[in-house]
């Protein structure tokens, strides 16, 4: 059984299948959600439905445990993005209260062979990534809000994710975790 | 060496898996004269040996069958009551069945609930400030260990005393219930877990546990 599982662990997939299926999701969304602006908002929803999933992944197999602080965050989010998308994005730009960080991706693997047309201009093509990191953070008990400062698809240099801690979900934080 | 049973708890309390592994059956019959030396009594639905402990039946244990026809609470098959025919003298010699009261999902689901203020307890009880809960608690026949996840989920591991290595266990539990549960897009968060693959693969990883141990996790993985 181990052995079965180290065997799935090995097995990486091409990020360009992933590119590419991810491409015809937001093909798809397009055609069926007219409203460019919807199309965003169902991409941050899906995104948050992986993240609060895939937050159980990421703790399983990094055995990382919780963060004091929100540095702690940043780095466990950059380590998270180099599992999942095999990018390392630096982390900067923190602002002086130290609850606000940017990740700065060179390339974003997502968003390989992709260009949008003037039409879509509008289109947050990897907004997925933003609720990505919003239900998983939220799994563990911060609420974070994401946005877009930079886009390599709107002729940025760079894709920079601006992440901005809300509070920490005191309430729901599990006994023995607090 | 052996584990007996695996249990997974939700954040909010509820069980939502559970899985017997070894399950020892004790079973014993007896051919009895009237009048019976064994004081039996009807408690929590069941008829169970109350005093008069001999021949491997145990106080505690439950009357399973009567001349072999299946005992239910205190009900025959055939509707007929069970103290009703071991009080006449009549219905004697008789061939009782007895063996350890199995759980039933009820009791799974209420014990689990149980543990969740036990574990939140032992916080509050904690000479320390920000202790954990129970990791591990230890009896003379058993050993239950428990992991709590960040996300406030808790595998908990029930084994014999002697078993090692069960941190590495729950880990690894942990990772095919990220792997088989969440994954699967027809399960739901925080419902019970109904997944084939989950329970084939946790019983193979236990089948693995038991024969080899997890003395050296590292080479495996």
């Amino acid at each position: 059984m181990s052995r079965q599982t180290s065997r799935l662990d090995a097995k990486k997939v091409n990020s360009e299948l992933f590119t590419l299926t991810y491409g015809a999701l937001v093909t798809q969304l397009i055609k069926d959600v007219d409203n460019v602006d919807d199309v965003n908002k169902q991409l941050e929803r899906m995104g948050y439905n992986i993240g609060v999933r895939l937050i159980e992944d990421f703790l399983a197999r990094s055995g990382s445990g919780k963060c004091y602080d929100f540095r702690d965050t940043s780095e466990k989010i950059q380590l998270a993005t180099r599992m999942y998308l095999g990018v390392s994005p630096t982390i900067s730009n923190w602002s002086p209260s130290g609850d606000e960080f940017s990740l700065v991706m060179d390339n974003n693997p997502i968003t390989d062979f992709v260009e949008l047309p003037d039409s879509h201009m509008g289109l947050k093509y990897s907004n997925m990534l933003l609720g990505v990191i919003r239900g998983s953070c939220e799994m563990v008990q911060l609420e974070v809000s994401c946005w877009f400062v930079q886009d390599q698809l709107k002729g940025d240099n760079t894709t920079e994710i601006r992440v901005k801690l809300l509070r920490k979900l005191e309430d729901s934080v599990p006994a023995g975790e607090d | 060496m052996g584990i007996y049973s695996v249990y997974i708890v939700s954040k909010s309390g509820g069980l939502i898996f559970q899985h017997d592994h070894l399950v020892p059956k004790v079973e014993t019959e007896k051919t009895c004269s009237f009048p019976l030396d064994i004081k039996l009594i009807f408690e929590n639905k069941r008829i169970v040996v109350n005093y008069g402990q001999r021949d491997g039946i145990m106080v505690g244990h439950q009357l399973l069958a009567i001349n072999g026809v299946q005992v239910t609470g205190r009900v025959l098959e055939d509707g007929r009551d069970a103290l009703d025919i071991l009080e006449k003298p009549e219905n004697y010699p008789v061939n009782l069945k007895f063996g350890r009261p199995k759980m039933t999902t009820n009791d799974k689901l209420f014990l689990a609930s149980m543990f969740y203020p036990l574990f939140a307890i032992a916080i509050q009880l904690s000479p320390e400030p920000k202790s954990s809960g129970i990791e591990v608690l230890e009896a003379d026949t058993f050993k239950l260990h428990c992991y709590q996840t960040p996300t406030g989920v808790k595998f908990m591991v029930i084994c014999e005393p002697s078993q090692q290595g069960m941190d590495i266990l729950l880990k690894k539990i942990y990772e095919l219930y990220a792997d088989y549960a969440l994954k699967n897009p027809f399960y739901s968060l925080e419902m019970p877990i109904r997944c084939e693959l989950f329970d084939t693969n946790l019983q193979s990883l236990l089948e693995t546990v038991e024969k080899s141990g997890l003395s050296n996790p590292e080479t495996e993985s």
